[in-house]
């Protein structure tokens, strides 16, 4: 395996004159977690919407999963690879459960339907709400909204995930479900990029804890030295607010 | 010579109504399809498209209907096509109907969540699959009622297609007011026949805005 999942190599985005992403090297192999957390602002929700290119950069290179991200045809493959999870769920409203689960792979892999429908059932179950597959999205609480949508992701059969601050927008109650959810993927070997505040998911699953400021990375660790002997102020200050 | 207006003036005038109902037809079929294209155009990522459909769009709407109707009436005299009053007729209100469907389309598309197409652009849908299967049947939820409120607009539009000489139901009252000349019978007839074909899809257009809270609140 020579190949990294996702490598960037001095990524700039600018919104207008606002310097998003500054200089960014990053290098996340097959199967790795990754954790990246910072206070809002800090381009780390940016920085993973770069990865499928929800976000086009300025300057700098990314390779996903072998794939450089440039020109129309290559984005779309990356896309495939790489699924993603938002914070506000973004299910389709107008389509069941199932249907959510079954629309990508029949569309953009041209999977049969009922090859894509086993999947989705699959999926559904791994996630622990197959009984839900029938309803609207409007009909499941928020942490069974998310659970969908994690297993909609898995669904194209991705190699890398991406989480962006997956269950911030939950109820406290809610968040333990998804967290769980994504403890045994990642207990799975999936290669697994998560933007989030929820530190007991870094400490238990991540290999690498990426601290974001204004747009630069600047620490990034194993858990036991990140939360442990931090180096940088802005970490600490961080990390004292949170805890 | 003036007679008094009789059953036949009346079957007359309600004959009429088919080709308001076609120019009506024509019109919203061919609005539909122009007004897709503008509404697409103008929440595309190209500034071109955006530009372009944006200038048809206020031409279209910041000009009176009638003035439109005469453009394209004489325009195809002027381009050495012959005067027929129905095509003439049609392709205006086409383009007219196309600037407000397009202009209400477009509304119905922003009104779905930025979240929905981000999502489905992760998912590696190409464009065509992310508008036909997630974004538009969304926004037509929004788009319906006020899509059948412009169509009882644009029935009652037709109305101008009498000015350049083509026989719908006003011009039809025209003929039938010359020949009886009892103006407030006739165009009385007129205006209840209109109201027939209106006031259902009024009705119409409000229960589908009712409908429509009742979903958004849900």
């Amino acid at each position: 395996m020579t190949e990294h999942a996702i490598t960037m190599r001095a990524v700039n985005k600018y919104y207008g004159a606002f310097h998003a992403l500054v200089d960014i090297d990053l290098t996340v192999e097959r199967g790795e977690r990754v954790v990246i957390c910072g206070p809002s602002g800090s381009g780390k929700s940016t920085l993973i919407r770069t990865i499928n290119q929800l976000e086009a950069i300025q300057s700098g290179q990314i390779v996903v999963d072998g794939i450089a991200l440039s020109g129309g045809d290559n984005v779309a493959k990356v896309r495939q690879e790489v699924g993603m999870v938002f914070q506000s769920f973004n299910l389709f409203p107008h389509m069941t459960v199932l249907e959510n689960c079954m629309l990508a792979p029949m569309k953009s892999r041209k999977i049969p339907r009922a090859e894509a429908k086993a999947t989705a059932r699959q999926y559904l179950d791994r996630v622990k709400i197959p009984e839900q597959a029938d309803k609207y999205p409007a009909q499941l609480s928020g942490g069974q909204q998310q659970r969908v949508a994690i297993a909609r992701a898995l669904c194209m059969k991705p190699r890398i995930m991406l989480f962006d601050e997956p269950t911030s927008a939950l109820d406290p109650e809610m968040v333990k479900e998804v967290l769980d959810t994504m403890i045994d993927l990642a207990r799975e070997g999936m290669t697994m990029l998560c933007v989030t505040h929820e530190m007991e998911f870094a400490r238990a699953v991540a290999d690498r804890v990426i601290f974001m400021d204004k747009g630069v990375i600047v620490e990034e660790n194993p858990p036991e030295a990140f939360f442990g002997n931090p180096q940088n102020e802005r970490l600490q200050n961080f990390l004292g607010q949170i805890a | 010579m003036i007679r008094e207006f009789s059953s036949v003036d009346l079957i007359f005038i309600a004959m009429a109504i088919r080709w308001t109902l076609i120019l009506s037809v024509i019109a919203f079929i061919g609005g539909a399809v122009g007004g897709l294209a503008l509404a697409l155009s103008r929440t595309a990522h190209s500034r071109a498209l955006r530009w372009l459909s944006m200038s048809f769009i206020q031409v279209f709407q910041g000009t009176p209907l009638l003035m439109q109707l005469f453009l394209v009436y004489f325009g195809l005299a002027v381009l050495g096509l012959p005067i027929d009053p129905l095509v003439a007729a049609a392709v205006a209100l086409t383009l007219h109907a196309s600037a407000f469907l397009g202009e209400i389309w477009r509304g119905a598309i922003q009104a779905v969540p930025q979240g929905q197409s981000e999502a489905a652009t992760a998912l590696a849908l190409s464009y065509r699959d992310r508008m036909r299967h997630v974004v538009l049947p969304q926004a037509m939820r929004v788009a319906t009622a006020p899509t059948v409120g412009f169509l009882v607009q644009l029935i009652k539009g037709t109305s101008l297609a009498s000015i350049i000489g083509f026989t719908e139901l006003t011009r039809a009252g025209q003929i039938v007011n010359n020949a009886t000349f009892q103006p407030f019978l006739v165009f009385g007839t007129v205006a209840v026949l209109y109201f027939i074909l209106c006031w259902p899809l009024s009705l119409l257009a409000r229960r589908m805005e009712a409908r429509m809270r009742l979903a958004v609140t849900r």
